[in-house]
């Protein structure tokens, strides 16, 4: 995986919040510092917090939101603790009304928190001017749902806004735009205005309009939420290929767990204003603990759906064994079936399974029926227990 | 033929009058359009939630825009005798129309102007926020363009009624094709010189609104 060879060797060790922690660990774990790189936690405080610099580009500690309306006070985000590590992408799923849009117009400044800090690339934007605001927001670029484009301006004068923004010149403005449409695969439609543009088209212009000023974090709204599946599996490819690519840090809010499951890192589940769950993509999916994350998680596996309809299958299959396989990451690329089949006399008919493919491997699960005499069934379970497959059986003779 | 249908229209005099009105009404747009321009700008930036928000300037701009919008033209003229004799040194030519053809349909426009801009999409004003961009840039870049039909259209709504608005202000001696209707036509009974000065106000509207049409669907590439 591209995303982990960039991290530092010591990345697996890194579990570090906040300084004091650090400070605290420091003396215990001197021993396990690493001297190939200028990247060591444990060495000083100043080193440390160096290295949080290096690896964390979005650090949010205790952040709130309140917004007074008529109808009273609301708390949109409330007290969310989260780092996102440089280059990776990071994923936050909620229903709407769970805070998440506010969330991630809280990392650009386009809304400021009412409590926390907001560290974002090492610069705390929580108390910095205006003026400097609008220079950090030059690094940490965003697109939309619905893609804002000015309907004034051509594909490649879209494209060149940000860069008048940032005042370069008309010359280097062309070559940097040409480059840019070139990157999101739009060639030849420089000159169309966005209504002349179909929505999966209209995103890749809102990326490469984001892409401009070579920004360091891509802050991605809802960006996909407004296409059509088979678009948005394109523009999350795109959005794969210019992490991997151009090595950015990517912070997407959705409300769909495929958009997850496809392209993320890591995942922070929202549920009204907090963050309820958070993780590795992997082990979210695996082993979801909240509710929500559970029906998240239902979306995609069909999990909760596969248990209800156990039941029918042990009366639709009530010959020899049902088992249950659940796969997780690496075996799923094994052989299990035709092994088990090759060495073991038994007829295994395949009743119901699902696989579904995470950023960081493959996970599902996959319902048998073994047909045989009682040994052999037992040497099967044995077998696959052997390839480090959980098993469950679901129902005896 | 024409001498049979306008017996009594001195031909010079007429077209003098019309480049009068041509005068005051290219000149009170001109002037119109900025200063309107500037009013519907503020009006929209101190609005809440935008980049001036500021609920004492938005009252106020408010009010004079108001106020303004509902005088009727023709006591507005008398209102501002004194200051455009201040301003022009004179009540009398098509100079002196000016104030209140400006303060009449500034306000007006100004109206025009903040729907225009109130109808840009939210989102695309945040994407400008987001890129960096300053509150002039997003004026500049972002406000006008992506008003532009609305602010052309609008202006060519406004420049018609500034025709109209000439002819009232030839009755208090501005000149142009009011004047000539009123003294010439309808004081001295000749229905005749009335008729051809309407025929040609009537001309000039159609135009206006002809041009304003073909630029407005040029520009509008939404």
């Amino acid at each position: 995986m591209p995303y982990e060879a960039r991290q530092p060797s010591c990345y697996v060790h890194e579990m570090v919040p906040n300084h004091s922690r650090q400070l605290a660990l420091k003396n215990e774990r001197m021993d396990e510092c690493y001297f190939d790189n200028n990247l060591n936690p444990f060495c000083s405080f100043a080193e440390g917090f160096f290295y949080e610099r290096k690896i964390y580009m979005i650090s949010l500690k205790a952040v709130s939101k309140k917004f007074n309306t008529k109808q009273g006070q609301i708390v949109a985000v409330d007290g969310v603790n989260l780092d996102i590590k440089k280059g990776e992408i990071f994923g936050i799923i909620g229903y709407s009304g769970a805070g998440k849009s506010t969330l991630i117009r809280l990392l650009n400044g386009l809304e400021k928190p009412t409590g926390g800090k907001i560290i974002v690339n090492g610069q705390e934007i929580t108390s910095i001017s205006e003026a400097k605001l609008r220079q950090v927001r030059q690094k940490v670029s965003m697109i939309f749902q619905h893609f804002n484009l000015l309907w004034s301006r051509t594909v490649a004068e879209n494209i060149a806004f940000p860069l008048e923004i940032a005042g370069v010149p008309k010359d280097k403005r062309a070559d940097r735009v040409n480059e840019l449409i070139e990157l999101v695969g739009l060639e030849g439609r420089g000159d169309y205005y966005p209504s002349q543009l179909s929505g999966g088209q209209k995103q890749r212009v809102g990326i490469a309009r984001a892409l401009a000023n070579r920004p360091e974090v891509l802050l991605c709204d809802e960006a996909t939420s407004a296409l059509d599946p088979e678009t948005t599996d394109s523009i999350l490819d795109l959005l794969i290929s210019i992490n991997e690519k151009l090595g950015l840090t990517i912070v997407l809010i959705t409300h769909e767990m495929q958009v997850i499951q496809k392209i993320c890192n890591r995942v922070a589940v929202m549920e009204a204003g907090h963050v309820v769950e958070e993780g590795d993509v992997l082990e979210v999916f695996q082993n979801p603990k909240q509710p929500i994350t559970k029906r998240f998680v239902s979306q995609v596996s069909e999990k909760g759906q596969a248990e209800q309809t156990i039941q029918r299958l042990v009366e639709l299959y009530p010959n020899g064994k049902l088992i249950k396989l659940v796969f997780v990451g690496e075996q799923t690329e094994q052989p299990i079936l035709s092994k088990l089949i090759k060495q073991f006399d038994l007829e295994v008919n395949i009743v119901q399974g699902n696989i579904s493919h995470t950023k960081s491997g493959a996970f599902g699960t996959l319902i048998l029926q073994l047909e045989g005499n009682s040994s052999a069934i037992e040497d099967a379970i044995h077998f696959i227990h052997e390839q480090k497959v959980l098993t469950e059986v679901i129902s005896n003779d | 033929m024409i001498d049979k249908i306008f017996p009594n229209v001195d031909w010079p005099k007429m077209w003098e009058a019309a480049l009068e009105t041509l005068y005051m009404t290219a000149v009170s747009t001109v002037l119109t359009f900025i200063i309107g321009l500037a009013l519907g700008l503020l009006l929209f930036l101190t609005s809440p939630h935008q980049a001036w928000a500021n609920k004492l300037a938005n009252w106020l701009t408010g009010a004079f825009v108001n106020i303004f919008r509902s005088i009727p033209f023709i006591i507005l003229i008398i209102l501002l005798i004194p200051l455009t004799t201040f301003l022009i040194g004179t009540m009398r030519g098509p100079n002196a129309a000016f104030p209140a053809l400006v303060i009449g349909a500034a306000p007006f426009y100004a109206r025009m102007v903040l729907i225009g801009l109130r109808e840009i999409d939210k989102g695309i004003l945040e994407a400008a926020k987001s890129m960096g961009a300053k509150t002039w840039t997003i004026i500049w870049k972002v406000l006008l363009p992506e008003s532009l039909p609305a602010l052309v259209s609008g202006i060519t709504v406004t420049c018609i009624s500034l025709v109209g608005y000439t002819a009232m202000a030839g009755i208090i001696g501005a000149g142009g094709l009011g004047t000539l209707a009123f003294l010439d036509g309808f004081q001295r009974n000749r229905e005749d010189v009335t008729l051809a000065a309407t025929i040609l106000i009537l001309i000039l509207v159609f135009v206006v609104q002809w041009i304003g049409d073909i630029i407005t669907t040029r520009i509008d590439k939404r």
